[in-house]
């Protein structure tokens, strides 16, 4: 695959997915503790999304980042839009305005960015089209 | 490798009236918020992006990483 293929596979994918993350590793197995973290907090606001891992080819990471303009890993995406890194993501999680960002019904009990992700079916997997 | 201040500087030098404190255990991993007046109206990436262009291809380089937390002043 072409690095301007894996752009548009980026691209699509992120055009395709409401929530997506871009991330080290997989939910269920996170390769970085700024992507456990993320992926942690999109479970506790119990919502699907789909996840990538940047770590298989090193292409993927250089065209996600020349297209979001945003230099680190995790990077969580909202129909098509950069949402944030992990930082943002826990301002606005701790907030509550990561759940009406992502238009998911906030969780109940106080907002604080979880240590550890409760169980969660995995997410649907578009690693093929980035390979 | 740069020092907490040397970082503290840089951000407040390329960005018109920003103050920032900054914070390093390691010299690699720093952790930085800055208040500036230039925020005013930027969405959140926005406003990290002005901070983190101050440091480009220095990122997971000689800066592993720079956790932000960004406010208006």
């Amino acid at each position: 695959m072409s690095d301007n293929q894996i752009r548009a596979a980026i691209a699509e994918a992120s055009a395709d997915n409401d929530i997506i993350l871009f991330m080290k590793g997989t939910p269920d197995a996170p390769a970085c503790g700024f992507s456990a973290r993320t992926v942690g907090m999109l479970k506790a606001l119990d919502t699907p999304f789909v996840a990538v891992d940047i770590l298989p080819d090193p292409r993927i990471r250089q065209e996600l980042s020349a297209i979001s303009q945003w230099p680190t890993i995790p990077q969580l995406f909202h129909k098509g839009e950069l949402v944030g890194g992990c930082d943002i993501v826990t301002e606005m999680f701790e907030s509550g305005e990561l759940a009406s960002t992502l238009g998911v019904d906030a969780p109940a009990g106080p907002a604080e960015a979880p240590e550890v992700a409760p169980q969660m079916p995995p997410p649907i997997g578009i690693e093929n089209r980035l390979n | 490798m740069p020092s907490a201040d040397e970082v503290k500087t840089r951000i407040e030098t390329a960005i018109p009236g920003a103050q920032a404190d900054v914070e390093t255990a390691d010299e690699v991993h720093f952790s930085a918020r800055v208040r500036a007046s230039a925020f005013d109206g930027l969405s959140r990436v926005q406003q990290h992006r002005l901070v983190m262009d101050v440091f480009q291809g220095e990122l997971g380089g000689a800066i592993h990483a720079l956790e932000l937390k960004t406010e208006v002043s």
